[in-house]
Formats: structure tokens, sequence, C-alpha cells
């Protein structure tokens, strides 16, 4: 099982490593377009007078919203990685979010992500490589808003 | 938008209201815009079946991003949804009917919260957990 294992010491050396922190502002008309691209009508995401009349200071950020993130543009498309996957297919595993405080337009975020864990498996397409990411999001106040972990799945 | 659903009016087994969606391509290529996830099994059939898939898929997190509204829908303006995530076991296509479901599998109070724990889903038109998943819900008490 060692002998074949697709987990390299220089990924291995890889986990627990921070990212760059990647810094944005969140902005009223790209969380329109992402409610918007999903369907999602509620008022919160479109209507800035609504969204004050419930309390908030504008346009909430949905549930999710943050995850974008992982593609920034500056970065390209695509996940940032510290390493060198053997394949170049990938899919999505998953998605967990935790959030503390709500996200609202004007705010600005700072993003830092860590790869978590690697797990290879064998899959009905081959061996398959299991990378878990870890990134926290805080405000501009240094509050930390969300955390979210995701599983990308390399085969 | 619903009525708001309070604590006091859930229990073990209650059912969310379900949410169905009816993705079609163009809709994926929307959500690629939206999120900026550009990869092209979403939306480049030939570079899809290049991959092993079975054609173009629905991007996971936007499965995610349904369930995201599922649980906005219900938890309403005065709920809030405090953790919620979902493994994507099976791939969805465009030109089915997706529902997104979810039961009350706990209910408590934690200081001042009042709580409730779910297990929340999406499911394909044959009735398939395609994306099964948990969250944990903050809902208005009429105290």
């Amino acid at each position: 099982m060692a002998e074949d294992s697709i987990i390299t010491d220089e990924m291995k050396a890889a986990v627990g490593v921070e990212s760059e922190p990647s810094v944005y502002e969140i902005e009223k008309e790209p969380i329109r377009r992402w409610a918007d691209s999903i369907g999602d009508s509620n008022p919160l995401y479109h209507d800035e007078e609504y969204a004050k009349s419930q309390g908030y200071r504008s346009l909430v950020a949905p549930p999710g919203f943050l995850g974008n993130y992982a593609y920034p543009v500056k970065a390209g498309a695509g996940p940032r990685r510290g390493f060198q996957s053997p394949f170049t297919r990938v899919l999505n595993g998953g998605n967990e979010y935790d959030f503390l405080k709500p996200v609202q337009a004007g705010d600005t975020i700072t993003a830092t992500s860590r790869l978590a864990e690697l797990r290879e498996r064998e899959g009905r397409l081959g061996k398959m490589l299991f990378i878990i990411n870890e990134t926290v999001y805080k405000n501009q106040n240094g509050e930390i808003v969300a955390k979210s972990r995701g599983t990308g799945i390399s085969y | 938008m619903a009525d708001q659903v309070y604590w006091e009016d859930i229990d073990v087994g209650t059912e969310i209201t379900p949410l169905e969606k009816q993705p079609t391509p163009q809709q994926l290529v929307k959500w690629a815009g939206g999120s900026g996830d550009f990869y092209q099994i979403h939306y480049d059939k030939d570079f899809a079946l290049g991959n092993q898939l079975p054609g173009i898929i629905v991007h996971g997190a936007l499965k995610s991003a349904w369930l995201g509204q599922l649980l906005g829908d219900w938890v309403g303006v005065k709920g809030k949804i405090k953790t919620y995530g979902c493994s994507y076991r099976g791939m969805d296509i465009p030109g089915d009917t997706l529902t997104c479901k979810g039961t009350v599998t706990k209910k408590y109070t934690e200081g001042d919260e009042h709580l409730a724990d779910c297990d929340i889903w999406l499911e394909n038109s044959k009735g398939e957990k395609t994306t099964p998943g948990t969250a944990t819900v903050v809902l208005p008490s009429k105290g």
C-alpha cells in the first residue's frame, strides 16, 4: 500500500500550510447575480431597502456565497493548490459551512485557506485523491464571519 | 415569501418545505458566471465525455447553494443558518427534476438560542439522494 501511494513527500509537506490571504470586497451586484443564477429571489439578496428594514446595513451575502472565493478572478479559475496532483481531472466531493456573523455588502473579507488533509482511495475511475481544504473568513474588524471545509476529488 | 416559522411550530420529523429545481445547461452557465467556477465539465459536453462523465453535470456547489436556499427560505428572515454541509455522492444532470428536501432530527436550546438540527438532501427524479447533508439552524421563539 505504502509503496504505490500517490501521496508524495512533497504533497505531505503541503498539509497544514496556510495560503496567502485573499482580500475581497463584498459587493451588491455580485450578490444579486449569484442569487439570480441559482433562482433565489429572497429580497435580502436583492433589495437593499428591504434588507435595511430587517436590521442589516446592506444586501446580505447568501449562504455559500463566500465559497466563490475559492475561485478568485486574479488567480484564474480553479482552486489554488500548494502541490502538484498526479491527476488532471477534478470533482467536488462536498462543502461544509459554519456561519458565525452575517456578511453584507460593504464588508471586506480576508480568506485564508489551508490544506487540512490528503487521502487516497480506489474508486470506480481508478485511484482517487481526496483533497480537504479549510478556509477561515474574517471581516474588516478581524472577526471570523465564516469557516468552510471543502473536499476536492482528483482522479 | 412563506410565513415565518417559529421554533415552537416544529418538532422532530417536521418536514422542511421542499424546493424544486429543473436545471438547464443555460442555468449551469449562469452559475459558472455567478460563482466563477468555469470548469468545462459543466458546460462542454465533449470535455465532460473525455473526463469519463456521462455528459455535462450540475456543479456540486450549485446543489449546495440550492440547499442553502432551501434552508434560507425555511428559517425566514428572523431565523438563521448556523451550519450546513453536504456531500456530492451522485452526479446530477441538466434536464432532470431535482428536489431539495429536509427533516428536523433534533430540537433544543443552547444559551438563548432556539435550535434545530436537520437532515437535508437533494434527490433526483428517481428519488435517489445524490446530495445528502446536515444543517443546524436557529429559529425565532414565540417566547
